[in-house]
């Protein structure tokens, strides 16, 4: 290992209600690639905050190159050469490439406006050539891939003459051809004397590129692990502090239930073909796709978001007409959405009322609220759930991911589903409260629910579906039983290839 | 909460330098008429507090007002072709009948300004912001045709309404004993004015509405994350128009409470700037322009601050010209305040 450059010890930070870090202690060498691993609200990106002068600790001690340092803002950690990229990036995308790796730092006085641009473009060069990004630096950011974006992210922490970039999560949106784009720039740096400290949720990509990992788990230092023992099943064990033994527990019913949800030749605005299929009761039906197949269109025209322009919807062999929301939950037809911040949940409110919203109706008298009533749904909710918070008045934007998400969940649980419709039910959520809504999925299952999960996780898929219904470009691309399930003829239908 | 206490804390400042100012500051005349008009811009703060709650704007409260005042003062003079339809059609004169009716066709008017507003920002979707700027013009015009831009006084017709609705603090006998109290602290001619005890029921209404009913909750919810309300069921459409009706109607009720006490409509003039008085109460008070964020009570305390301010710079000798500026600088001051109040809370933003 290089020598150790970078130095945090003994870094605490709390905000109300949650100390997210206790006592942490981080080393980073010259040159070295440091993935620093863990759940949701581990304390990862608060951390890095830290590192990058966003944050500032309320105990321990940051030393660089073996002098303290202390960053008052991120603009004196850029001087002392960290730069964080964040995982929401941050280019003004209406000016150009060259404009956004100098913004803010342009020349004072370099001759009229025209010359002024041609230096700065010409001072990008060099600069995108490291980076391997073969694009003129006048290229407007708008246009870029995000991908391309990333690059110019970099290409803006390398002017900074950076020796240190924090990564949060830089692969999330990439593509495959991307990340691996990435990782060749990540080697380059490397070589360059570059240090990198990498978050990452993708385990797998962890395994790539660190030359060390750095686990934390709630909030303090749970192990390390050098190159040779990077394995996602080590990390994973770290992460949670325990084995998961079954990570994916399906008790499948030897047959499957009658018919709850027909779906007839429903389309709605938007390319592709109708779709027709059926839920039964007790199944868990996988519904996989490329981003962009209709999946989250089909769910938002089952549940009466998006207006339907063909077909029908059967619930319980009788026709079901669903204009609004209200009337597919009037059956007990629920969809937890895909994006729970911005479409599942209140954020500014509190637990209880966000798991009571659905559910008003039934919880007032009068037109008033019975909050005695509203009170005890919330905290049986909370309970049949595990839902970790400090209580049932505590803000919903201030629980980690998994919790936030099984608020979504209880909020339908607590008014007799019949059929639930999960749109990436488990993105962003960490591992243990992963295994827990598997588990909660089963259970609803073995109720006699019908479940149609949409995923682009295969492994989830894989793991949890009776059935996978495959979409592509808007149709259903095919149907695989449980016998014929398997990755390869996923992906197969996934992307246009014929039903085997 | 802590924001609450912000308000609050400086509603005491404000009327503790009130106090210190000058005897007729501290007189119970100067204390009747600054509750008088607490209750009556209670009445469009606590309309547009509401809206803005279910996050929603109306920048036309001014213009109802005024077409509201000008319609009402017609329709009690007989005039127009509202007022003579019904003098026609009943063949009565009788003051009481009119009345009624007045008030009524006055709040149907409101009702029917808010749906139009609401339908268009629901249904239309058009920018509640721009429906709302185009009503300040539109319904100011109609007020001015109507009227043929003539100031519509009242003389001394109809006694009777305005005791009800405006000089007869009696108010059907409720506040006999309250006033009996206030006269045997030696306090002459003073007595509870009628618009606060009007404001006073309609903030118990809106206390119920807001903070008990379903409706609320349903408000609540559409103002802080109108698509999660969406998804959650909310038939999000039919509250954000019931919260401009809502609205419309109390600026409508304005309308009324106002040519009472005025005893004339100034199709014009009556309720210029209005709109801003009702925001400026709502957002002092505690209301995020966001949405999802506020109180009643929150209102209440805003709409104090705002009438308290102009008496206090002219109590402590300030010129009437810097009215504006003052209270302008205390709005001002207002959103610095909880800007810096939220960031020390939060320690910036949680991770």
């Amino acid at each position: 290992m290089a020598l150790s450059f970078l130095q945090a010890q003994g870094i605490s930070k709390a905000f109300p209600g949650v100390q997210a870090l206790q006592d942490v202690n981080l080393n980073l060498g010259r040159g070295e690639v440091l993935a620093v691993v863990g759940e949701n609200g581990a304390g990862k990106s608060t951390l890095m905050k830290i590192l990058g002068g966003v944050y500032r600790a309320d105990a321990g001690t940051i030393t660089l190159d073996d002098r303290p340092v202390h960053f008052a803002s991120v603009d004196q950690a850029q001087k002392a050469g960290i730069v964080l990229i964040h995982q929401e990036l941050n280019l003004a995308e209406n000016l150009d490439i060259a404009a956004n790796i100098f913004l803010g730092r342009e020349p004072v006085w370099g001759g009229p406006l025209q010359l002024l641009r041609r230096r700065i473009s010409n001072d990008a060069v060099p600069i995108l050539e490291r980076i391997g990004l073969d694009l003129s630096p006048r290229t407007l950011v708008a246009n870029l891939s995000i991908g391309q974006q990333q690059m110019v992210e970099i290409a803006r922490a390398l002017s900074l003459q950076s020796r240190i970039l924090i990564m949060d999560e830089p692969t999330s949106s990439l593509t495959q051809r991307e990340t691996e784009r990435l990782f060749e720039v990540i080697r380059d740096l490397k070589r360059g004397g570059i240090s990198v400290l990498y978050i990452s949720h993708r385990l797998k990509e962890v395994e790539i590129i660190a030359d060390r990992v750095s686990v934390l788990r709630d909030g303090r230092n749970a192990g390390e692990l050098p190159r040779s023992e990077i394995r996602h099943e080590a990390m994973v064990r770290l992460m949670v502090g325990r084995e998961l033994k079954q990570f994916f527990q399906r008790t499948r019913a030897d047959k499957p239930g009658s018919n709850i949800l027909e779906v007839r030749g429903l389309r709605w605005a938007g390319p592709g073909e109708p779709v027709s299929f059926t839920l039964r009761a007790s199944e868990v039906v996988g519904m996989a796709g490329l981003i962009g197949a209709g999946r989250t269109e089909l769910a938002e025209t089952i549940f009466g978001i998006r207006p339907r322009t063909a077909g029908q919807i059967r619930f319980l062999d009788k026709p079901l007409r669903v204009r609004k929301p209200i009337d597919a939950i009037r059956a007990g037809i629920y969809l937890v959405p895909e994006d729970r911040r911005t479409q599942g949940l209140v954020l500014p409110e509190t637990v209880r009322d966000n798991i009571a919203l659905p559910s008003l109706e039934r919880l007032q008298f009068l037109r008033l609220v019975a909050r005695r009533r509203e009170r005890q749904l919330a905290e049986a909710e909370c309970r049949n759930l595990n839902i970790r918070t400090p209580g049932i008045r505590q803000t919903v934007g201030l629980l980690s991911g998994g919790n936030q998400q099984k608020v979504v969940l209880a909020k339908w649980l607590g008014r007799a589903p019949r059929v639930l419709i999960l749109d990436e039910p488990t993105r962003g959520v960490d591992v243990g409260a992963k295994t827990e809504i598997y588990a909660l999925m089963d259970r609803l299952a073995a109720q006699g629910l019908a479940i149609l999960m949409i995923s682009s996780d295969l492994e989830e898929i894989l793991g949890m579906s009776d059935r996978v219904l495959v979409m592509h470009e808007g149709r259903l691309a095919g149907e695989l039983s449980r016998a014929k399930l398997n990755e390869e003829a996923i992906m197969n239908l996934a992307t246009g290839g014929m039903d085997t | 909460m802590k924001k609450f206490i912000g308000i609050f804390v400086f509603l005491l400042l404000v009327y503790g330098f009130l106090l210190f100012a000058n005897p007729g500051a501290r007189s119970a005349e100067n204390h009747f008429n600054l509750a008088r008009r607490i209750g009556l811009f209670g009445v469009i703060s606590l309309g547009a507090g509401m809206l803005i709650i279910s996050g929603g704007i109306d920048l036309s409260v001014g213009s109802v007002v005024g077409l509201s005042a000008t319609l009402f003062a017609m329709i009690l003079r007989g005039e127009s072709w509202v007022g003579r339809m019904f003098v026609e059609l009943t063949g009565t004169r009788n003051e009481t009948v009119l009345g009624s009716y007045a008030i009524i066709t006055v709040l149907i008017t409101g009702m029917l300004i808010g749906s139009i507003n609401g339908l268009l920002v629901t249904k239309v979707r058009v920018q509640a912001f721009i429906v709302t700027l185009c009503g300040l013009f539109v319904y100011r015009g109609i007020a001015r045709w109507l009227a043929n831009d003539t100031v519509k006084g009242l003389g001394v017709t109809h006694p009777g309404l305005k005791h009800a609705l405006y000089s007869d603090s009696e108010m059907w006998g409720l506040l006999r004993p309250i006033n009996r109290a206030l006269a045997s602290l030696h306090l002459p001619q003073v007595s509870v004015p009628v618009s606060l005890v009007i404001f006073l029921f309609l903030v118990a209404a809106a206390i119920v509405f807001l903070h008990f009913s379903v409706y609320g909750r349903y408000f609540y919810a559409i103002g802080s994350n109108e698509r999660a309300a969406h998804y959650s069921g909310v038939a999000t459409d039919r509250y954000k128009l019931l919260a401009y009706i809502m609205c419309s109607t109390l600026a409508a009720f304005f309308g009324i409470l106002y040519v009472m006490q005025q005893n004339s409509a100034q199709p014009s003039d009556t309720g210029n700037f209005y709109e801003l008085y009702a925001i400026a109460g709502a957002v002092l008070g505690g209301c995020s322009l966001r949405g999802g964020e506020g109180s009643v009570f929150g209102i209440c305390v805003g709409t104090t601050i705002l009438i308290l301010l102009p008496n206090l710079t002219n109590m402590w000798g300030i010129s009437s010209t810097l009215e504006y500026t003052v209270i302008g600088a205390a709005l001002l001051l207002g959103a610095i305040l909880d800007e810096v109040l939220r960031r020390f809370g939060t320690g910036r933003s949680a991770r």
